[in-house]
């Protein structure tokens, strides 16, 4: 008898096997082919970071807003980590001058690749937002922000049909890139405000990028290029992020 | 370790294969998401109560950890590879548990029918403890980790607002996973104390044990 029940899962085990992997297989081509591969897809941390991405995806697929709070809920201690003051010598000349040289430039897959000043970011029209930072580490802080959706930048821009990511450097020499769902999201802003004042130096004065879905190492400080392209493979080691590089996930919807 | 079916010969395993490969499954999973936690947690071992906290607000609780900024990497690709294999096993539990009536059987009524003559069936303190572990502590530590993704709580905001907000989830988190560990360390020493080959050869090779015993 016990050979039997060996045989039967002998042959039970091969036809599960047989199944799951030409499925597992499918479920991954059609994952990428509508966009729910995320860049660092590889190995077996690669298999939860997508089992997240294109779940999520699926799931904000009708792109709902973040929660937004009262004033009185502002955090009077917002922390600022990683880099609070850039070490590059024409950023201290920036601050000097009030910015006023400052430029983000926006090129690759746009129909009009350009520079922008501080002042023409804050021509476009700006949405005021009061959202939560909630950091990777486990803390939380919540404060008004004040920016142009990057959606409405990019648009006029003219974005390319084949648009597929957005990758961003800042003056601190990080880089990182986020979707075209994050990027047309209309809470996603180029901040140039904080509580009522100017976005501060230790939160990334100039212009920060606020993706109020994604944890806070996602909103990256200190922006100086953006970049429209239909692939990660040319950036870095092609996972689509320097945080990425260093075993953060590139996509941090939790 | 057989269930004797009346006179028929046919003997049935004490566990079912799907009930050991799953516990397997779900100890390999619960360990990774254990290990990962601790690494997640000394990145910033304060616990806060309501919507927002930091270092400069006040802490509900500050444990008394190390801290260490290095390991949240790798701890939270762990953990939420972890918590997938963790959540899609507990689901084919839950499912066949009820599908086969395996959970009315054990844990709802006390019926000593499906268990051998040899051990007593389920104390009334051990059913409510699996059923506390499983419609309870594993189903809140999967609505406060979903509260605490910023991208599910635009969808389903509800699971925020219910405990109270983003701190307050991570804090609840984390005392439903210290109740979790506790159950986990009681069911250990219980196994230990009654016999921890017998057991371990249920759970691994179903009815083994009872060749052993009846031969």
């Amino acid at each position: 008898m016990s050979r039997t029940v060996t045989r039967r899962r002998f042959i039970k085990t091969v036809a599960g096997v047989s199944v799951a992997v030409p499925a597992a297989v499918v479920a991954a081509r059609l994952a990428d082919r509508y966009g729910l591969l995320p860049p660092d897809h590889d190995g077996l941390f690669g298999l939860g970071t997508s089992l997240t991405y294109a779940s999520q995806r699926l799931l904000t697929h009708g792109q709902p807003l973040a929660r937004e709070f009262g004033r009185q809920q502002i955090s009077r201690n917002f922390p600022a980590i990683n880099t609070v003051m850039p070490e590059d010598g024409d950023y201290r000349a920036d601050i000097a001058g009030g910015f006023q040289n400052w430029r983000l430039s926006i090129d690759g897959l746009v129909a009009h690749p350009t520079d922008l000043s501080l002042d023409d970011l804050r021509r476009f029209p700006s949405r005021t937002q009061i959202t939560q930072h909630i950091c990777e580490q486990g803390w939380s802080a919540i404060a008004e922000w004040k920016g142009v959706p990057l959606s409405v930048v990019l648009t006029a821009a003219g974005i390319q049909p084949q648009a597929k990511y957005v990758f961003f450097t800042c003056i601190d020499g990080w880089w990182d890139s986020l979707d075209m769902a994050d990027v047309l999201h209309p809470q996603t802003l180029l901040t140039y405000g904080m509580n009522g004042s100017n976005l501060p130096i230790p939160h990334g004065a100039p212009v920060r990028l606020r993706v109020e879905r994604q944890l806070g190492y996602k909103h990256l400080k200190y922006l100086s290029t953006i970049t429209v392209t239909d692939s990660a493979a040319e950036w870095g080691k092609g996972k689509g992020s320097e945080g990425a590089e260093n075993g953060y996930s590139w996509y941090a919807g939790i | 370790m057989i269930v004797q079916h009346g006179s028929n010969d046919r003997t049935l395993p004490r566990h079912t294969v799907l009930v050991r490969v799953t516990h397997w499954i779900n100890t390999v999973s619960f360990l990774a998401l254990m290990i990962s936690a601790v690494a997640i947690l000394l990145a910033h071992p304060r616990l806060y109560w309501g919507e927002s906290g930091g270092y400069g607000s006040p802490a509900l609780i500050e444990l008394p950890l190390p801290l260490n900024l290095d390991q949240s990497g790798w701890g939270r690709n762990l953990h939420f590879l972890g918590a997938w294999v963790c959540v899609v096993n507990g689901i084919v539990y839950v499912i066949s548990g009820i599908v086969s009536r395996h959970f009315k059987k054990a844990l709802v009524f006390e019926s000593r029918q499906v268990w051998d003559s040899d051990l007593p069936p389920y104390t009334s303190l051990q059913r409510w403890s699996y059923v506390c572990v499983i419609f309870v502590l594993f189903p809140l530590m999967i609505a406060t980790g979903l509260a605490m993704s910023p991208a599910i709580s635009t969808v389903f905001p509800i699971f925020v607002q219910l405990f109270g907000g983003q701190q307050s989830s991570r804090t609840v988190h984390f005392f439903a996973a210290v109740a979790l560990i506790l159950f986990v360390i009681a069911h250990v020493v219980m196994v230990y104390r009654n016999g921890f080959r017998t057991r371990m050869r249920a759970m691994i090779y179903g009815n083994s044990a009872a060749k052993e015993t009846v031969q």
